[in-house]
């Protein structure tokens, strides 16, 4: 399945895009979504293991199953104001 | 009574923050606007670059103005807030609260910006003088817990 994966602040910095389509076997969590990101090469080593995230706009849990067609948004520390 | 939250590239037009807020049985209305300042942590700030995540920011504004009204009796409440590039004086975000009466509108008022800096999936970056930038360090959401 792919799931479209959105990047803001530092973590756009470390992604170098917006959002990045994401091909992930059914029934991965959002958790398995970092794993796949974190093995793509020494610049997602910045990429935090424990991001908060959002699936379809609220915030969910790693453990978050994924299903075709989700939006997740990995969200950095807030500084909005 | 209505209540407006908008997340929006475009200058902010304080006054039009009010707008549909105050209805017959309000005695209160007040403004709040956050605006750019040229300083920060000792640094010459020259501008600011916000992002945002407007579909979720403008949802999670609802809610905190929906606890804000459960908390307090108030009238209608505008929350508005920019993204893109900001010059200095620039006003970021303004919050409009009405309410039958004054101490209302600025608890809520007062709750609602500091939520929003709390929880609302908005970043700014400090330009500054020197040249060099940073995205400032932000408060962590809190997300539910794991199931």
């Amino acid at each position: 399945m792919e799931i479209r994966t959105l990047f803001f602040a530092t973590y756009r910095d470390i992604a170098g895009a917006e959002e990045l389509l994401v091909t992930l076997p059914a029934g991965a969590s959002v958790r398995d979504l970092v794993h796949e990101l974190r093995a793509r090469g020494t610049a997602w080593q910045a990429f935090p293991t424990d991001p908060a995230a959002a699936v379809n706009l609220n915030y969910a849990p790693l453990s978050t199953p994924l299903a075709a067609g989700d939006e997740v948004a990995f969200i950095p520390p807030v500084s909005g104001g | 009574m209505s209540d407006r939250c908008v997340v929006t590239i475009n200058p902010i037009d304080p006054c039009s923050a009010l707008d549909g807020c105050i209805s017959d049985q309000d005695g209160a209305a007040i403004l709040f606007l956050g605006t750019v300042r040229n300083h920060n942590d000792g640094r010459e700030v020259g501008h600011l670059d916000y992002q945002a995540y407007a579909p979720m920011a403008e949802a999670t504004l609802y809610e905190i103005v929906a606890e804000a009204h459960q908390r307090w009796d108030t009238g209608g409440i505008s929350v508005i807030h920019r993204y893109g590039r900001l010059e200095i004086g620039d006003i970021s975000v303004a919050i409009a609260v009405a309410s039958p009466h004054r101490a209302e509108a600025f608890e809520a008022s007062r709750y609602i910006i500091e939520e929003l800096k709390k929880r609302a999936p908005i970043w700014k970056r400090e330009g500054y003088l020197s040249g060099e930038s940073e995205w400032l360090q932000g408060s962590t959401p809190v997300p539910p817990s794991e199931g």
